[in-house]
C-alpha cells in the first residue's frame, strides 16, 4: 500500500518528462517535487548544517559581544533578539532537522522497506521547514526586530514584543506542522514497513529511539502550538490567557511551555543516542550490551520526561510540595539515563576496539554528555538550583547536553553514513582533526560557563561585572574557534564528495544491519522487494 | 575551609598559567562563594556533596571505560568477546544509582524544608520589579512604612566605554536595601510589568516577581557587609542592568538609618508648591536620566522602531492643551501592549510634573509648557 503511494508520486514526474523510469526529474524540480526519502533526507542534512552555520553565526556575535564588560558590539535589545534566534534555530532549524535527515535515510534502508510510509507528507514535511525558518529570520527586520525574550517567548515580555513575534508564532506552527507530520510518517513506516522476519525486537537501536521519539513530537508539539496561539490571541484579540489583570496567570505560560520544553529536550537526545548505539557496537566489532534492557530506558526516559516539566521554575513560587514532587522525579531520570550509560561501556569492554572519526566522536559524546547529566543532577536539586537557576551554569549545562549530546552525536552519525550515502570515504585526517579542534574547543567555551554561573554571573545579559571578566574572554576564544572548527566539517564533506576513495558495500568490518547490504552509494530506489531478515540477528 | 588554603594556594601557582588573562588569582572564582546565611551555608554544602558524588562516579565509570580503550583495541589484536547480555549486572545498575539517589534525596529535602519555611520574620520587605529598577517597600517591621525605588548608578559612559569602569561595574545603586544583620527579613516579591526575578547569591535567595501576583522567599544574613545580585529572569533590554545591592548593618546602624529615612520622607516636597521652569527643568532631568533615559535616551531620540523619539514627537513637542493632557496621560498610565510603563504609581505627583516639563523643553521641544504637581494630581482623579 505505502509502496503504491511511493510510486504512484514517482510515476507522476515521469509522465511529465520522458526520463528513464527509475531516475529522478532533473534539476530544481528534482528537489521540490521529490518523494524519495534518500533526496529528503539529503535536503534535511543540508538544511540543518546551513541553520547550524547560520545560528553559529549569531552565537559568534553574542560571545563577541561578551569578550569583555561593556557594550561594545550589539544594543542590548538585538542581543536578546540573538539569543532568541540562536536558541529557535539551532533546536529548531539545525539539530532537530540533521535528526530528521538521519531517520530519512536510514530507517528505510535499516527496517528493509522501499521508502517512507508517506512519501508526499515526507516532501511536505521538509519544505515547511525553510518557510518556517525564513519567517523566524526575517522577524528581525520587522519594525520591533525579533522576539528578544529567550527562545523561552515567556509573557507579558512576549506580549510587549512587536510584529517579530508574530511572525515567530508562526513560524513555530509551522515547525509543529512539520514535526508533527514527520513524526507520524516515522511510526506508520516502523510499524508496517519492516521486512518480513524483522520483528520488533530485531531493530536497530536506531529505529527505536525514533519510534520512540516520534511519539514524543506528536504529544509536545501540539502543545507548544497551543501556548503560542494562546500567546497570539492575548497579543491581539484580548484574551487574557497569561494577564493576572483579566484574570490569567503568566505562569500557566510557563507550565504549558515546559510540559512541551522537557519533553523536547528527550526528542533531540534520543535520536542522538540511537546514533551512539549504532556507531559504539561497530567500532567495538560487539553488539549492544543489553539491547532489551536499552529498549525499556529510552522508553522509561520517554515517559518520565513528561512529568518533571518544573523542575524548570523552581523559582517561580510553586510550593514546598510541588518543588520536592519534581525534584524526586527529576532525580529519578539519572536512573534510565545511567543504564544507557553503562551499557555503552559494557558494549566497549572486552571489544576490539578502533577510532575512526565516528568513534571519536561517540567517545567524546559519551563523556561529555556524562559530565551535562551530571550537572543536571546538580540542578535537579531544587535548594542548589536557587543558587544556580538562571546562571550560566545552566548555560554550561544544557550546551553539554546539546552540544556535546547531540551535536557530537550528529557529527558521529554523519561520519559514519557519508559513505553509504556518497560512495565516497572521507579524509581520515581531516576528520580526526576536526573531532580534536571540535572538542578542545567546544570545552574552553562551556566549561569555564560552570564557573561563571557558581560565582553568580546571570545568563541572557549583554554585560557583567568586572568579577566576570577572565572566563567569559576564554569562554570568548573557545567559541571563535569552536565555530571556525565546524567549516573544517563543511570541507571534508566537500572534499569526500569530488575526490573520495569509493567504498564497498560494507564500510566498516564491524558494522551490522540492512544498511550495509545495499551499494555504496544507495541507489535511488532500494528495498524494492523486502529482504530476507536471517534468524537471531539485531 | 581554611586549613585547605594553603593547598589551594600550591595548587593555584601551578594551574594559574593556564589562565592567561589575569594578572591576579583571585580573579577566578571556581566555585559559588560561601553564603552569609545558614541555609545558603546548606545549599552549599549539598552542592558541593553531590558534585563529589558525582566526580566520584564519573572516575569509577570512565575508569573502567579507559582501561578498555587502552586494552580492548583492534590495534593490539584483542579479539572481541560476543557476549551481550547480563541479567546480574543490569539489576546491579539500575539498583545501586537509585540507592545513591535516594540518599542524595535525603539532605536535599532536609535543606529545602528548611529554605522554604518564610514564617515568624522579624521583618516584612516588599521588592517590586520595574522595567528596570526595584522598588523596596518596608511592610511590617522596625522600619514600617519607608519605601524607595533602587535604581542603578552606573553611567551610559563606563557602559559604552567612554568612562573608565569601576570596580564596582554594574553593582551599584542609589538606594541600597538595608537590612539588619541576624534578623529575619521576609521577601514578598511582585512586579510591575513583565516577570523578574530578585536573587542575591549571597543569601542564597531567588524569587521569581511576577505581575499580579505575591511570591515569598526570606534570608537571616549573619555577617554584615554588602551583597550583591542581579536580576534574574529576562524582562527585555534593561534586564542586565537593574542590580540588587543590599547593605547588612547592625541592629544600631540600622535604626539610625530608620530615622533618617523618615525625617528625608517627613521633609519631602510640597505637594502645592508652584515650580518655575528652571527649578522643574533641573530637577526633571534627574528623573528623566533614573528613569525615561533607558529607552527614550538621554538625547531624547529614542530608538528608531523601538522607542519612539520625544524629541520633536507629536505629544511632547506639541504646544496644545490636548497633547499636554496626552502628556501627562501617557506617563500617568503607560501604553499597555507597549513596553511604556504605568509611572503614576511609582513616582510622586512632583516627579511626574517636573518631568513632563523638562520633556517638554529639551531638546528641540520647545513649547513654554510648566506642569505644576496641582495638574498630575488633578489628573490622577
Amino acid at each position: 500500500m505505502s509502496q503504491d503511494i511511493a510510486m504512484g508520486g514517482q510515476a507522476d514526474h515521469t509522465g511529465h518528462e520522458a526520463h528513464e523510469h527509475h531516475g529522478p526529474p532533473s534539476g530544481i524540480m528534482r528537489w521540490i517535487t521529490t518523494t524519495n526519502h534518500k533526496d529528503i533526507g539529503s535536503m534535511y542534512l543540508w538544511f540543518s548544517f546551513i541553520m547550524f552555520l547560520v545560528g553559529g553565526a549569531m552565537a559568534m556575535v553574542i560571545r563577541a559581544e561578551l569578550f569583555e564588560p561593556g557594550l561594545q558590539i550589539v544594543s542590548p535589545e538585538f542581543f536578546n533578539e540573538l539569543i532568541t534566534l540562536h536558541a529557535l534555530i539551532m533546536v529548531f532549524g539545525a539539530i532537530m532537522p540533521a535528526f530528521v535527515g538521519f531517520s530519512n535515510w536510514m530507517i528505510p534502508l535499516m527496517i528493509g522497506a522501499s521508502d517512507m510510509a508517506f512519501a508526499r507528507m515526507n516532501n511536505w514535511s521538509f519544505w515547511l521547514l525553510p518557510v518556517a525558518s525564513g519567517l523566524l529570520i526575517l522577524s528581525m527586520f520587522v519594525p520591533g526586530g525579533a522576539p528578544g525574550t529567550g527562545w523561552t517567548l515567556y509573557p507579558p515580555l512576549s506580549i510587549q514584543m512587536g510584529m517579530g513575534m508574530d511572525l515567530a508564532i508562526f513560524g513555530i506552527h509551522l515547525l509543529g506542522m512539520s514535526s508533527i507530520m514527520g513524526g507520524i510518517n516515522i511510526i506508520t513506516t516502523i510499524l508496517n514497513m519492516r521486512a518480513p522476519g524483522m520483528t520488533l525486537m530485531k531493530m536497530p537501536m536506531f529505529c527505536w529511539t525514533w519510534l520512540i521519539t516520534a511519539f514524543l513530537l506528536i504529544a509536545a508539539m501540539p502543545v507548544l502550538a497551543g501556548a503560542v496561539t494562546m500567546l497570539l490571541t492575548d497579543r491581539h484579540f484580548g484574551t487574557t490567557f497569561f494577564n493576572a489583570a483579566g484574570g490569567g496567570d503568566p505562569v500557566l505560560f510557563q507550565h504549558i511551555f515546559w510540559f512541551f520544553g522537557h519533553p523536547e529536550v528527550y526528542i533531540i537526545a534520543l535520536p542522538a543516542f540511537g546514533v551512539i548505539s549504532q556507531v559504539i557496537p561497530t567500532f567495538s566489532r560487539k553488539p549492544i550490551f543489553g539491547y532489551a534492557s536499552m529498549v525499556y530506558a529510552i522508553a522509561a526516559i520517554a515517559i518520565t520526561s513528561f512529568f518533571v516539566w518544573a523542575h524548570h521554575m523552581y523559582v517561580t513560587g510553586i510550593p514546598l510540595n510541588g518543588q520536592l514532587y519534581f525534584m524526586y522525579a527529576t532525580m529519578i531520570i539519572a536512573v534510565p539515563t545511567g543504564v544507557k550509560v553503562f551499557n555503552w561501556v559494557a558494549t566497549m569492554w572486552k571489544g576490539s576496539l578502533s577510532f575512526e572519526t565516528p568513534m571519536l566522536f561517540a567517545l567524546g559524546f559519551l563523556f561529555l554528555f556524562t559530565l551535562g547529566g551530571f550537572s543536571g543532577l546538580v540542578l535537579s536539586l531544587t535548594a542548589v538550583d536557587v543558587m544556580l537557576q538562571e546562571t550560566y551554569y545552566v548555560i554550561a549545562h544544557f550546551h553539554y547536553v546539546m552540544v556535546a549530546g547531540a551535536v557530537f552525536s550528529a557529527y558521529a552519525g554523519a561520519y559514519y553514513w557519508l559513505p553509504k550515502w556518497t560512495g565516497h570515504m572521507y579524509d581520515e585526517t581531516l576528520g580526526k582533526w576536526h573531532f580534536w579542534l571540535t572538542l578542545f574547543f567546544f570545552n574552553m567555551t562551556f566549561f569555564v560557563q560552570h564557573f561563571l554561573g557558581l560565582a553568580g554571573m546571570p545568563r541572557r545579559v549583554p554585560d557583567y561585572a568586572l568579577q566576570f571578566a577572565e572566563f567569559n574572554k576564554i569562554s570568548s576564544i573557545g567559541a571563535f574557534g569552536l565555530g571556525i572548527s565546524q567549516l573544517l566539517f563543511l570541507y571534508v564533506v566537500l572534499k569526500a564528495l569530488k575526490s573520495g576513495k569509493k567504498v564497498d558495500a560494507k564500510v566498516w568490518d564491524g558494522a551490522q544491519g540492512l544498511e550495509w547490504t545495499v551499494p555504496s552509494p544507495a541507489p535511488y530506489h532500494t528495498f524494492e522487494t523486502p529482504p530476507v531478515i536471517e534468524e537471531g540477528k539485531h | 575551609m581554611r586549613v585547605s588554603m594553603k593547598r589551594l594556594a600550591v595548587v593555584s601557582a601551578l594551574v594559574a598559567p593556564l589562565f592567561p588573562f589575569s594578572n591576579a588569582w583571585a580573579d577566578y572564582q571556581f566555585n559559588m562563594h560561601v553564603p552569609v546565611t545558614e541555609a545558603g551555608r546548606r545549599a552549599y554544602t549539598l552542592h558541593n556533596d553531590i558534585s563529589l558524588i558525582c566526580l566520584g562516579i564519573f572516575i569509577l565509570v570512565f575508569g573502567v571505560l579507559i582501561y578498555s580503550l587502552l586494552h580492548h583495541r583492534k590495534s593490539k589484536d584483542h579479539a572481541p568477546a560476543d557476549f551481550h547480555e547480563h541479567l546480574g549486572v543490569e539489576i546491579a545498575w539500575t539498583i545501586v544509582p537509585t540507592i545513591i539517589l535516594v540518599l542524595m534525596a535525603i539532605p536535599a529535602t532536609r535543606t529545602l524544608v528548611e529554605m522554604k519555611d518564610t514564617s515568624e520574620a522579624q521583618l516584612t520587605i516588599k521588592a517590586t520589579g520595574y522595567q528596570w529598577k526595584w522598588g523596596y517597600d518596608y511592610l511590617k517591621g522596625e522600619g514600617e512604612g519607608i519605601k524607595f525605588l533602587s535604581v542603578q548608578t552606573t553611567t551610559p559612559d563606563q557602559i559604552d566605554g567612554k568612562a573608565e569602569k569601576p570596580a564596582t561595574y554594574m553593582e551599584t545603586v542609589d538606594n541600597p536595601l538595608v537590612v539588619p544583620v541576624n534578623t529575619k527579613v521576609r521577601i514578598l516579591t511582585t512586579a510591575n510589568d513583565v516577570i523578574h526575578s530578585w536573587a542575591v547569591p549571597a543569601f542564597a535567595v531567588k524569587q521569581d516577581a511576577i505581575p499580579g501576583f505575591i511570591r515569598d522567599t526570606w534570608f537571616r544574613a549573619d555577617q554584615e557587609g554588602t551583597y550583591i545580585g542581579q536580576c534574574s529572569e529576562l524582562c527585555g533590554k534593561g534586564h542586565g542592568y537593574m542590580p540588587i545591592v543590599v547593605n547588612v548593618v547592625s541592629a544600631a546602624d540600622y535604626t539610625t538609618w530608620v530615622e533618617a529615612q523618615k525625617k528625608k520622607a517627613a521633609a519631602g516636597d510640597d505637594p502645592n508648591k508652584v515650580w518655575s521652569m528652571d527649578e522643574a527643568v533641573a530637577r526633571g532631568e534627574k528623573v528623566y536620566n533614573a528613569n525615561c533615559a533607558v529607552c527614550h535616551q538621554a538625547n531624547g531620540k529614542g530608538v528608531p522602531g523601538t522607542f519612539p523619539a520625544l524629541d520633536g514627537s507629536k505629544i511632547a513637542g506639541v504646544a496644545s492643551a490636548s497633547a499636554k493632557a496626552k502628556h501627562i496621560d501617557t506617563v500617568l498610565h503607560g501604553r499597555p501592549g507597549t513596553p511604556m510603563a504605568a509611572f503614576g504609581p511609582q513616582l510622586s505627583d512632583t516627579d511626574i510634573a517636573t518631568v513632563i516639563t523638562y520633556e517638554r523643553n529639551s531638546w528641540g521641544n520647545k513649547t513654554g509648557d510648566v506642569i505644576q504637581p496641582a495638574d498630575i494630581a488633578a489628573a490622577r482623579k
